[in-house]
This record gives structure tokens, C-alpha cells and sequence, in this order.
């Protein structure tokens, strides 16, 4: 019962645990990406998410297969949430949960979604600074790429 | 052939739109779709090798175009 979304609505962690739980396993890893009030020294106020949707969905949806070859999972072994639209600081950007029999592959196969989630999955972010001024920003360097004045 | 072309992130915003129907000559490649691109105004704010992907996968260069495909440019990710 592997699963992934792109959801608009606060991430329920605990809803997303429970999915990946059952009696058949030993250990339950999470993951969970919040948004910073700093980045790249500037004092960040809120995030704006976007996806090529389809897209994503699909990217998630390889990265949990290739976690449950790589990682021998059991199932129901795997969940993605990533929200999208405008978030405030602290709020749950990505929710990850793997479970399976032992806690080594467990945590293994939660560092692999992440990782690759921030390398292919196509998603963007578009940081709001307390100065009023806007940036996309990538998982490559911190730099802005692009800047507007709201 | 039309295939359709999508914009994202930082590359819409470079080039004022998200989406455009395109024409190229049958047998055009992801090559020839990014030509196209970068003869549109806006698109000297986009780097010198972006990412493609057709049909919602990652797609090479050299990737032959059918009609109706789709043609996505897809800006540095920032997921996570």
C-alpha cells in the first residue's frame, strides 16, 4: 500500500503514519520537511509551493518502488505527502513514512525518498522575505534564480 | 506537427507564459522544441542546458516528438 499525493490542505502526519503502520511491522521512520525562517541569510516569511503535477506524482511514485526494491520493503511500507500552495513558517512542507519488519532499512529507505524527492521530484518554491521581496530558490545551491518585488 | 509546451516556476515567469501550442516539422526533436523556446522573448533568462521532459518523464535531447506530445521545461527543483 504505497502511496503518494500532492495535497493543498495542512499534512495530518499522524493519519500518514498509520497508513504505513500494521501489526506485521517493527518499525515506523518519518521524515517531515518544515519551512525556515532563514535562508541564505535572509529572514524568510512563508513559501509558495508548486508542482508540475502530474509529473510529481509520477517521480514520487518511481522513488518509492525503486526504495521498495532497494530496501527489501514490506508491505504497506511507504507514504508521500508534499504540500502545495502558500505556506507560513513551521508549517509541513513533505511527510514521509516507511515502515517495514526492521528499523536499519526503515530509516534507509526514508533517507532515499528524501533525497531523491529533493533531486527529481518537480516541485518549486518561491520564498517570501520580510522585506516584501520574492524569490525561486532550488535544492542545488541557495541562490536565487529569479527576484520580484511583490 | 503541434505538440504542447509547459512552463514552470522561474522559466513561466521568464517567458510570461505557462502554456503554448507549438507547430514544428515532423521528426523534431526535445532539441528543436528548446529552439523554438529560446527564440521567444523572455527566454535569455533561461540557463544554457535546461532539464525537458515529455510526457511527464525526464527526456534527453535527442528524444524524437510526436504530434500531441507534451514538452515540459523543468527549472532546478526545490521539492522537500
Amino acid at each position: 500500500m504505497n502511496q503518494v499525493a500532492l495535497v493543498t490542505e495542512p499534512i495530518d502526519v499522524a493519519a500518514l503514519l498509520a497508513r504505513v503502520s500494521s501489526p506485521t511491522v517493527g518499525a515506523v521512520a518519518s521524515f517531515l520537511g518544515t519551512v525556515r525562517n532563514m535562508n541564505d541569510n535572509r529572514a524568510v516569511t512563508g513559501i509558495e509551493y508548486s508542482a508540475y503535477e502530474e509529473m510529481a506524482e509520477r517521480e514520487m511514485r518511481s522513488i518509492v518502488a525503486e526504495a521498495a526494491r532497494k530496501f527489501d520493503s514490506v508491505a504497506p511500507a511507504i507514504a508521500i505527502e508534499h504540500r502545495l500552495g502558500e505556506l507560513s513558517l513551521g508549517d509541513v512542507s513533505v511527510a514521509i513514512a516507511v515502515s517495514h519488519a526492521r528499523r536499519a532499512p526503515a530509516l534507509d529507505a526514508c533517507r532515499y525518498v528524501i533525497e531523491e524527492l529533493k533531486k527529481r521530484v518537480p516541485i518549486w518554491k518561491r520564498e517570501h522575505y520580510t522585506d516584501g521581496t520574492r524569490a525561486w530558490v532550488d535544492n542545488r545551491n541557495t541562490v536565487a534564480v529569479s527576484e520580484v518585488t511583490r | 506537427m503541434r505538440v504542447g509546451l509547459r512552463l514552470f516556476a522561474s522559466y513561466a515567469d521568464a517567458l510570461g507564459t505557462r502554456s503554448l501550442d507549438v507547430t514544428l516539422a515532423d521528426g523534431a526533436t526535445v532539441r528543436d522544441a528548446l529552439a523554438y523556446v529560446r527564440a521567444l522573448p523572455g527566454a535569455d533568462g533561461l540557463p544554457p542546458a535546461p532539464l525537458v521532459a515529455v510526457n511527464a518523464e525526464y527526456a534527453p535531447l535527442d528524444r524524437t516528438l510526436a504530434a500531441g506530445d507534451e514538452v515540459a521545461l523543468i527549472p532546478p527543483v526545490a521539492g522537500g
